[in-house]
């Protein structure tokens, strides 16, 4: 998959949310929010009902905010038809038209852009997501996956510079999806602006180098997973250590204030690190000092999927 | 006016199941006057009578619902729209070409069936066929704005829509006569009227109203439609 010099030709957008919120009635769906979405790839991340499409939905000009404002490189995002020259969108629910072919679909999205060449642009955007040969079929007989794609083609077809993806992998095959990250990717790399919302912590993991949490409607966190993993300093981190006397490790690593925790398991010891720093530099002296071996030290909870938990119960304590 | 848009909504309500019902009560027009006029029981009167209670009556308001309704609730309703609203197109540009849309079918199911029903029946006498055919074609139009603007406006628009030419139209209309004042039939009729010369015509609304009325309701519910339409909000699956 290789990307065009008029793709990789982009000038940089932001999109900026300024204490936007958004409620229905009595119900809150987003708080508050103040974000930036800057060019590569951001990913939003939520469990469902976090509040994630809402936010999309107000960054691509589909819901008025409650209060606060939403723009795209300064201007007003709502009621204005205009963006849509530089947003590509493509929403969660089946937004396509299933008595028309996936040709005529993106086809029609490059005339309602007023492309001077749509032929030619809707042939570049199908094969961009690998959509070519079933192109003549009609939507309705598409895999979920494939209706998927055709509508990635669609909001690509005029190039772009800002992409807005609502659970974009959800319904698509393992490859499907590994093509579909590699080109949002490679997106990302040339420039454009890409935000992608996720209840998926793996897919956000892969292709996001910036992530914003959303939890419960707030802003929970921002920046690169592992960092905020590591700002996260209040909270005990977990390993599991498997050696060659677990007995006498859990012993000498009890007694070191670095760790509050030690249980023995079947599989070994798990240990509760209050000082993460402290306890990776202690763990191998301390089991060369009392001649133990160590077979197997994992953090148990490096993955996003704890960092997301934590998050959740910290925002609603 | 949008080509694209106009060509994905006539797909939309040509291309589908949605077809029969826009043929389904002209046809049936068109029917009994055949069949009035082999079994020889047509004369003017007749014609007036069925051109009225079954044409404008019955069938305008049903397809100007199904048409007006149908160009832009659906898609609405399962998010298709967003693939219209989400180009740089104003979206009173895509509410005047859905309208266009919709006024074009009426037109075309409603007062050419209308015109080829009357002509059967009593060929050009007192200018029936092409009155109510005119009458058909401006209450159609009218109708193919309201119903769209309800289209835009709620998700309920076939019933508001039903309720208002059963319970509005008919039933009040039929007993309250200022409520006929307030009616897309009898504008339509009155225009009917106008151009028939038939003896068996009566009409409440004069035609110095009937004209103006539909002129504004047309327009009015474009323009309303398409400044709805612009704030329309949409959300995901959340």
């Amino acid at each position: 998959m290789t990307m065009t010099s008029a793709q990789t030709a982009t000038r940089h957008s932001v999109v900026e949310l300024t204490q936007v919120s958004r409620w229905y009635g009595n119900v809150v769906a987003v708080n508050d929010v103040t974000m930036t979405i800057g060019p590569g790839v951001t990913g939003l991340l939520g469990p469902n009902g976090a509040g994630k499409s809402t936010l999309l939905h107000m960054m691509a000009g589909f819901l008025a905010p409650s209060g606060g404002t939403a723009t795209l490189n300064g201007q007003r995002i709502w009621r204005n038809h205009e963006i849509y020259r530089l947003i590509g969108l493509v929403p969660e629910k089946e937004a396509v038209y299933g008595f028309l072919t996936g040709w005529q679909f993106v086809l029609s999205a490059a005339r309602l852009h007023g492309l001077p060449s749509p032929e030619e642009a809707a042939a570049q955007a199908l094969d961009l997501v690998d959509m070519k040969k079933p192109k003549d079929r009609r939507i309705e007989t598409y895999s979920k996956g494939m209706r998927q794609r055709v509508k990635v083609a669609a909001a690509l077809v005029h190039k772009p510079q800002v992409l807005l993806l609502d659970e974009p992998f959800n319904g698509m095959d393992p490859r499907q999806r590994l093509h579909l990250m590699e080109l949002i990717r490679e997106l990302g790399a040339a420039g454009r602006t890409i935000l992608f919302s996720s209840h998926i912590l793996e897919e956000v993991e892969r292709v996001a180098q910036q992530i914003e949490v959303l939890v419960a409607g707030r802003h929970a966190a921002s920046g690169d997973y592992r960092e905020i993993r590591r700002r996260m300093t209040d909270r005990p981190h977990l390993f599991r250590v498997r050696s060659s006397d677990d007995r006498r490790l859990a012993a000498a690593l009890i007694a070191d204030p670095s760790s509050s925790a030690v249980s023995m398991t079947e599989q070994g010891i798990e240990v509760q690190a209050t000082d993460f720093r402290r306890f990776t530099w202690l763990l191998p002296r301390l089991a060369r000092d009392i001649d133990v071996h160590l077979w197997q030290v994992s953090p148990t909870d490096e993955d996003l999927e704890s960092v997301f938990a934590y998050l959740i119960s910290r925002s609603s304590t | 006016m949008n080509a694209v848009v106009a060509d994905i909504t006539y797909r939309a309500m040509l291309g589908r199941k949605r077809i029969w019902l826009l043929v389904l009560l002209p046809v049936a027009l068109i029917g009994m006057a055949a069949l009035l006029r082999l079994i020889g029981g047509w004369d003017e009167h007749t014609a007036v009578i069925l051109m009225r209670t079954f044409s404008i009556s019955t069938m305008l308001p049903l397809l100007g619902l199904i048409a007006g309704t149908g160009v832009i609730g659906p898609e609405i309703e399962d998010g298709t729209i967003m693939h219209l609203l989400a180009k740089p197109i104003s979206r009173p540009v895509i509410v005047l070409t859905k309208f266009m849309v919709a006024a074009s079918l009426v037109a075309a199911f409603g007062a050419v069936s209308t015109f080829v029903a009357g002509y059967i029946m009593v060929r050009d006498e007192s200018g029936v066929a092409y009155g109510f055919a005119l009458g058909s074609l401006a209450g159609g139009v009218a109708y193919a704005a309201v119903f769209l603007l309800l289209g835009v406006l709620t998700r309920h628009a076939v019933t508001i829509g039903i309720i208002y030419a059963l319970v509005w139209e008919g039933l009040v209309g039929g007993y309250v006569p200022g409520a006929r004042t307030l009616s897309i039939q009898q504008w339509a009729t009155s225009i009917a009227d106008q151009i028939s010369s038939s003896a068996f015509f009566s009409t409440d609304v004069k035609l110095s109203f009937a004209v103006p009325a539909l002129i504004v309701v047309t327009i009015g519910s474009v323009l309303w439609a398409g400044q709805r339409l612009r704030s329309l909000s949409l959300t995901g699956e959340e």
